[in-house]
């Protein structure tokens, strides 16, 4: 049903967005600390820019739903206000949807129109490059929600664009502790042939240079243009899949790359030799995992799938998360000034607790933001990273993605 | 001198499980993984007794009468009852969705609980079975204290980092207190003057004046070896005389032992493994914290804060009550 509908109804999304607003605006009037004269409400909005298209995966179930990452911000957006209603504090969520590949500048520049001084984004690295700097001009914030581009944290950086999606070095870096934990460190590497496929295909190269796996052999699987839902494909596929992975040589665990959905959630159970397959199918490294409910997750989890009735995905996790940096700067700071706000945010003692048993924080040399990674199959989380004994001199979530001695980032 | 006297006679006569010495307290462990509580004899440092009870147990207290133990069925949306006589589940409260932590009022007449899932604190009179109010607080209340006059409860929400103080003749809140990330536990000190709150990601105890409502102190901790973030304060007990406080540290498997007066940490007990909640023997001389990743509880003496004795319990052992007799 999801599928069916190709044109984004901006303007409902908008609407209902506008009802909550006025809803949770009213709200602190009558709640605010009871013996105490009622303080006059101080107002955030808080934009999301998304570029949205209907997407295929070649599992059902993993066909993004129609909110994804819009959904967890909301929640924080209600969280935000249960704590704001103490404070004379609300906010509110101002959602702009776009194309994949379209001009984002213009959109942007109403969002700027209605005064948006801190925009979660979920859109491309290009389409986020070429709205930075113009953010930058009007004082306004960034929160990279959905990019995990590496280079937006490095060669592309920018002093007033944080992140809460973790990078691709980030994911592989956790992955490939927990392989190399578990002694499987001889890998093969099949990898797709989009661009993101390649960028997820480096950072598994990276990752087990880093920790001492080797890369035994790799395949490219080309991507033909094939659908990907046809009646008898299974059969196909059964027949495909072990001869794509035959005569390899000797090899632990099968990691794919394939970020685009082309062939990667076909490899498990289907591998010439039986090997377990990890990557973007099979064990998958992610910021957060439907099933996961260590550190209090069980609240999190029961919050959002109470207000979206659905499980709570890495995408909705990294969007909450971003909100929730801003809730806590301007609860704590008690004001919504972005100057204010970002040295809050950029100060060294700040962290944001998000369910995953320790303080997160930024790494302040690109202001990506510090996180363990969980490793987990369709089903639960079978482990989180970084592993135990994966050390650093600073913080051991560093050893997950570029370290400060590497980065190429140069903030000015 | 009976108790020394009685100690003595205890060590040397091998007694037999049956003629459990009248004097030995027990010591009641909820066991959030296996759905159980294990019940410990104090003195010989055994288990005497395994009680099924409801799913995700947590939060556990103990009537001021020492005849009823509350426990939070967490995934059950009910406190249940056991009579400390039989060590016997007799009945349930109602206790509103997910309860986690409760208080009981210092008259043993009310239940203040804290609903995780609802952000509320769900006032509960344990005679009638009834609800008397639900408060609506911060985003995932967890942290529930008295007043020891039982005229203010304090309740702390993680999301939200605030303490709540709650009015228990109004039930409205008074005063919202900002804290550190995480706050879950809030205890007052025995003269009413102070309430202890812990912050488990901001890594921190806030010691807020009850009086101002405003926090005066902040204790830090510093462990040689560890990364700040594995310290993650968590239950917190303060002695009787007011000189002392206990502060479990989580994932840092040691329990601080705080001065009051100066608030500096004057010593780390090492005990055992994600150390979560505390409780005092009824003539506090010992301390007992819960050790949820190695699955037992640890024995401290106050004197000289030094662990006495480990013992194995269920699985995740979350909270600790001791009957007084």
């Amino acid at each position: 049903m999801i599928m069916k509908s190709t044109v984004p109804n901006t303007l409902s999304v908008l609407f209902g967005f506008f009802l909550l607003f006025v809803n949770v605006s009213a709200v602190p009037a009558q709640q605010a600390a009871t013996n105490k004269p009622a303080k006059p409400v101080v107002e955030t909005r808080i934009g999301y820019l998304r570029a949205y298209e209907p997407q295929l995966a070649l599992s059902v179930l993993d066909i993004p739903p129609r909110d994804e990452g819009v959904a967890g911000a909301n929640v924080a957006i209600n969280d935000n206000n249960t704590t704001g209603k103490f404070l004379g504090q609300s906010f509110a969520l101002d959602v702009t949807e776009t194309k994949f590949d379209a001009d984002v500048v213009p959109v942007f520049k109403e969002m700027l129109a209605r005064g948006d001084k801190f925009i979660l984004t979920d859109i491309s690295a290009k389409q986020l490059l070429s709205i930075a700097d113009l953010a930058k001009d009007s004082g306004v914030l960034l929160f990279n929600v959905g990019a995990t581009d590496d280079s937006l944290r490095e060669e592309e950086c920018r002093s007033n664009v944080f992140h809460t999606a973790p990078t691709r070095s980030m994911l592989a870096d956790g992955l490939a502790q927990y392989l190399v934990w578990k002694q499987w460190r001889k890998w093969v590497l099949l990898y797709g042939s989009h661009d993101r496929d390649k960028l997820y295909a480096d950072a598994i190269r990276r990752a087990a240079t880093r920790f001492g796996a080797t890369i035994v052999e790799e395949r490219l699987y080309e991507d033909k243009g094939t659908a990907r839902r046809t009646d008898t494909g299974v059969i196909q596929v059964q027949k495909q899949m072990p001869v794509f992975t035959q005569n390899l040589p000797e090899h632990d665990v099968v990691i794919v790359a394939d970020e685009s959905e082309v062939f990667g959630s076909y490899v498990p159970y289907r591998t010439w030799t039986p090997r377990p397959v990890a990557g973007t199918a099979g064990l998958v490294p992610s910021s957060w995992h439907p099933a996961s409910e260590q550190w209090g997750g069980s609240q999190i989890q029961n919050r959002f799938d109470k207000a979206t009735g659905r499980r709570m995905l890495s995408k909705d996790m990294q969007a909450w998360t971003a909100v929730r940096i801003l809730g806590e700067a301007i609860t704590r700071s008690k004001g919504n000034d972005p100057k204010q706000v970002e040295t809050f945010i950029k100060a060294d003692d700040f962290s944001i607790a998000a369910f995953k048993g320790q303080k997160l924080s930024f790494r302040n040399w690109n202001w990506q933001l510090r996180q363990p990674i969980l490793i987990g199959d369709g089903h639960g989380v079978v482990s989180t990273s970084p592993q135990e004994g994966f050390l650093h001199q600073f913080s051991e979530l560093d050893t997950l993605g570029v370290d400060r001695p590497e980065t190429k980032c140069k903030l000015n | 001198m009976r108790r020394r006297h009685m100690c003595l006679l205890a060590a040397t006569v091998a007694l037999p499980f049956l003629a459990q010495p009248a004097w030995a307290n027990l010591v009641y462990v909820s066991n959030e993984k296996d759905n159980t509580v294990t019940v410990v004899d104090s003195k010989t440092m055994e288990v005497v007794k395994t009680i099924n009870v409801g799913q995700r147990p947590r939060g556990i207290t103990i009537s001021p009468d020492g005849k009823i133990i509350y426990v939070c069925a967490s995934d059950d949306d009910t406190v249940e009852m056991i009579d400390t006589a039989t060590n016997e589940v007799v009945g349930s409260l109602p206790s509103g969705p997910d309860p986690e932590l409760f208080v009981l009022s210092p008259d043993g007449q009310t239940l203040y609980v804290a609903n995780e899932d609802d952000n509320l604190v769900t006032v509960i009179d344990v005679n009638t079975k009834g609800v008397v109010a639900e408060i609506p607080v911060g985003v995932e209340p967890e942290g529930m204290g008295v007043s020891p006059d039982g005229k203010t409860i304090v309740n702390t929400s993680e999301t939200t980092s605030m303490a709540h103080f709650i009015d228990t003749s109004t039930h409205e809140i008074t005063d919202n207190v900002l804290v550190d990330s995480r706050p879950r536990f809030a205890e007052f000190k025995p003269d009413g003057s102070e309430v202890w709150v812990s912050a488990e990601i901001g890594g921190t105890v806030s010691v807020i004046d009850n009086k101002t409502r405003a926090v005066t102190h902040k204790i830090t901790f510093e462990i040689q070896g560890l990364r700040s973030e594995q310290i993650q304060p968590v239950g917190i007990r303060i002695t009787a005389d007011g000189k002392k406080a206990y502060v479990a540290l989580g994932p840092a498997n040691r329990v601080a032992v705080v001065n009051t007066e100066t608030y500096e940490v004057e010593k780390y007990v090492l005990v055992g493994q994600r150390v979560w909640q505390l409780a005092f023997m009824p003539d506090g001389k010992q301390i007992i914290s819960t050790n949820g990743l190695s699955n037992d509880i640890t024995f401290i003496d106050t004197e000289t804060d030094e662990p006495i004795k480990s013992v194995t319990v269920g699985q995740l052992p979350w909270g600790v009550a001791i009957s007084p007799n």
